[in-house]
């Protein structure tokens, strides 16, 4: 055996027990099907990147000078931005109505989504309503909020009302997802303890499944809150819901004043910041609460 | 004792409540929300959408016409989070704890990321509008910041997570920073990276539409425009395109999720 | 035989005001098997890793094949490193890869950096690590993932991936920490026919007295930073384990002449 010898041959080849390794195939990487998954998958997504590229309608832009002309926009928005079609205080009170709006959204959102969570959770109900309720909540997911909002617009017409209907949708579909997991985490036993007592199916909820996943739900539905701070103000520019989102709307496509939409730029950010220092504190508490 | 426990359990149950039904006026005030049309309304959506929100016969001809869009849609979702991760994958090797070369590109690694995430697509799309006008390029970019921004924060926490323990022995061995990243930390943190690629470009696609009605472009547009025109039952042709394109692509990143993670 | 490793007045301070290492000085033979003990958070696992300067030691110098560690460039130190394998209580495993390619790493060291980025490796270098795990008693687990191994067959992955590098030395910090008491014996057995058969000098860090006292050459007691035994496992008494482990001696002193006996 030709390996045999190559092996003997090998630096610290001294050990008494050591025998040749018999299989002489010598690959290193075992092949298996997570691996053959990965491979096609990023081959799959390389391939529709490089035909995306070659595809795009390009319409004529010269990108040097777009991109240069992107880099001074973006300089004269965060260097030089003011206000000019309203004032400082009415730019803070759009951001309050694009606040409220998250707001009453999440609230909505939240107590519907209790409700259906309690039904989609396969421990707290049936097998049969658990996979309706989340087929149906996967359903109202796969449709782009904007689309739920201006489908309620055209019976409430544009505004606060669509878009808050259309958003408590998606928040809806959100939050039941996340509840219904963390309904689902609660030991079997807790439930059988409280059922072998005489509960009732409104007392297990209230007494043991919602005080133990309360943390988990708030802090999902405060994560839910942060999204929805962004989603209003997507809605304002595109489906007149109003708030800072419709204010950066006209900066843009109306009075096209690069430093407007800087300013705006600004209020945003500050408010989605100060929202994730907060969402990070209410987590800390409440892990050391809990 | 006792009874000051579930005295003072009560008290916060009801000062919550208090703070919440005050913010909860405040807001409808605010807003200007009418709280008996958000009632009513949804009634009487549901009965408007039944008798008109369908696709007919005739919204069928305009089919070929609506998938052309969405393959541009599908395409600039997906190339935006590619390139995406491409880019975050630099700035997450750079700027996580474990693999992290100095404490200021660390941190200035972090901050770019920072800065992208938290601002909106549909504020990059109507920047970028300025300059690019109606082309892929406007949607591409926009939906390119967002995606880089988030995947970056997604990918330094899962490089922390998947590979601390073996950088350490492979540095060890005297692996030079190269051997370590590619040969420890991508192996360990692929699965993970792609499964969060896969969420991105699912995000993307929703986000995409709305980024279509903002800049004129791709699926966004088409269903605007027929909105717009009062086709309802073309634009409702649209919305069970997009729900079918997105629950398609959910179904098989949850196969790839199974086998590979 | 000449010392393969001198530590020499090495301290170690973490922040202001935490001694980790109060002038250790001790120095191991070409060869030899030798135990660090002490109880938990005496400054076991620092100093282990001061040695290939995973931590950098505040003052002193470690002499290692008559280099000091401390003074070495990036690169320098690369290459002592490739010479020194390391042995770890969590086994630190790519866990997503087989058993070979994580027993390859041990080659890393020693290829440039684009064989390194697209884990170029021999068929020499295939067929010594396929040895190596032939050795170690994994020939059948060669292209299993790492994450569907046991404890005990991770950790022998893991000291196939030390042996790879053809070091002179083994450091091993805690090994059988986190197995059972079966697997721990053939981690322990391994090590110690490595050392007597491949000649290769073992340091390794436990905190088991009875198992220090079986397979020793040589002990070296830790307590709070500091060397305070230094020398034959036959010379081990109950007072020098007091003197060692402080309070939680107590527990430990069993029947250190049981084991002398046997």
């Amino acid at each position: 055996m030709e390996a045999n010898e190559q092996m003997t041959n090998v630096s610290s080849a001294t050990d008494p027990f050591l025998k040749p390794y018999p299989d002489k195939r010598l690959k290193s990487r075992a092949w298996n099907k997570s691996l053959v998954v990965m491979r096609t998958t990023l081959l799959l997504l390389t391939v529709l990147t490089v035909y995306a590229f070659v595809s795009f309608d390009y319409k004529e832009v010269d990108f040097k000078e777009a991109a240069l002309g992107t880099l001074t926009n973006i300089k004269v928005m965060f260097l030089e931005p003011h206000l000019k079609h309203f004032t400082f205080l009415q730019a803070v009170h759009q951001v309050f109505v694009t606040l409220g709006l998250a707001f009453l959204t999440t609230l909505f959102g939240g107590l519907i989504a209790v409700l259906l969570g309690l039904l989609a959770a396969e421990n707290l109900s049936s097998r049969r309503v658990s996979l309706l309720i989340k087929g149906l909540v996967s359903f109202i997911r796969a449709v782009p909020t904007v689309l739920w909002v201006l489908i309620f617009a055209v019976a409430a017409g544009l505004g606060s009302v669509a878009a808050v209907i259309g958003m408590t949708f998606h928040s809806v579909s959100y939050l039941v997802k996340a509840y219904s997991e963390s309904f689902e985490e609660l030991d079997r036993g807790a439930i059988e303890a409280l059922q072998a007592s005489g509960a009732n199916w409104w007392q297990i909820v209230f007494q043991a499944v919602i005080p133990s996943s309360l943390t988990y739900m708030i802090s999902w539905t405060f994560l839910r809150f942060e999204i929805n701070f962004a989603v209003a103000v997507a809605m304002g520019a595109a489906a007149g819901a109003g708030g800072i989102g419709f204010d950066m709307f006209m900066a843009s496509n109306f009075y096209l004043d690069i430093r407007e939409i800087g300013a705006i730029t600004y209020f945003i950010l500050i408010l989605a910041i100060l929202l994730e220092v907060f969402g990070a504190g209410l987590k800390k508490k409440l892990k050391v609460n809990g | 004792m006792r009874a000051d426990y579930f005295a003072k359990k009560k008290r916060n149950t009801l000062s919550v409540l208090l703070i919440l039904t005050v913010i909860t006026l405040v807001s409808i005030f605010i807003t200007e929300y009418n709280v008996v049309k958000g009632i009513t309304s949804v009634p009487t959506a549901v009965q408007w959408a039944l008798s008109n929100f369908y696709p007919t016969k005739e919204s069928l001809s305009k089919l070929p016409d609506i998938l052309e869009k969405l393959k541009e849609t599908l395409l600039v979702s997906i190339a935006a989070s590619t390139v995406g991760a491409v880019f975050a994958l630099f700035f997450s090797i750079l700027g996580s704890n474990t693999t992290g070369v100095n404490p200021l590109i660390k941190s200035v690694c972090r901050s770019i990321a920072t800065f992208f995430r938290n601002i909106d697509v549909a504020a990059w799309a109507m920047i970028l509008l300025f300059s690019f006008g109606q082309s892929s390029l406007t949607g591409y970019f926009a939906l390119f910041f967002g995606s880089f921004g988030f995947l970056t924060r997604a990918f330094t926490e899962t490089i922390d997570e998947a590979s601390g323990s073996s950088v350490e022995a492979l540095k060890a061995t005297g692996a030079g920073y190269l051997s370590v990243i590619f040969q420890s930390v991508i192996p360990a943190s692929l699965p993970q990276m792609i499964s969060w690629v896969l969420f991105v470009i699912e995000t993307n696609i929703r986000s995409a539409t709305l980024i279509g009605l903002l800049t004129g472009s791709g699926i966004g547009f088409t269903f605007n425009l027929y909105y717009k025109n009062l086709s309802y039952d073309i634009a409702s042709l649209v919305v069970i395109v997009i729900a079918f394109t997105i629950l398609s692509i959910e179904f098989v990143s949850n196969y790839v999720r199974r086998a590979i993670l | 035989m000449a010392a393969l490793l001198e530590v020499n007045h090495v301290s170690k301070q973490f922040g202001k005001d935490t001694k980790a290492l109060k002038d250790v000085h001790f120095s191991v033979a070409e060869g030899e098997f030798v135990s660090i003990i002490g109880p938990s958070g005496a400054g076991k696992s620092t100093l282990l890793r001061c040695i290939n300067r995973m931590v950098d030691a505040t003052s002193g110098e470690i002499i290692f094949d008559n280099r000091n560690v401390l003074d070495l460039k990036k690169k320098e130190l690369k290459t002592i490193r490739t010479k020194i394998g390391m042995v770890f209580q969590h086994y630190n495993l790519v866990n997503r890869l087989s058993v070979i390619e994580n027993a390859l790493h041990g080659k890393l060291g020693n290829k440039s950096a684009l064989a390194g980025v697209l884990g170029l490796y021999s068929i020499d270098e295939k067929e010594e690590a396929m040895k190596i795990l032939n050795a170690l008693g994994l020939a059948d687990l060669i292209y299993k993932r790492a994450d569907q191994l046991s404890g005990g067959q991770k950790q022998r992955v893991g000291i196939a991936r030390a042996l790879l590098q053809n070091p002179r030395m083994l450091l091993c910090d805690e090994p059988i920490a986190s197995l059972d008491p079966g697997s721990a014996k053939v981690i322990m057995d391994h090590l110690k026919n490595i050392s007597t058969n491949w000649g290769i000098t073992i340091l390794v860090n436990l905190h088991q007295v009875d198992v220090a006292l079986k397979y020793s050459d040589r002990i070296i007691g830790i307590n709070n930073g500091q060397v305070v035994y230094n020398g034959s496992p036959k010379n081990l008494t109950k007072d020098d384990i007091q003197l060692i482990y402080g309070s939680e001696a107590e527990d430990l002193i069993f029947d250190v002449g049981g084991i002398h006996a046997s």
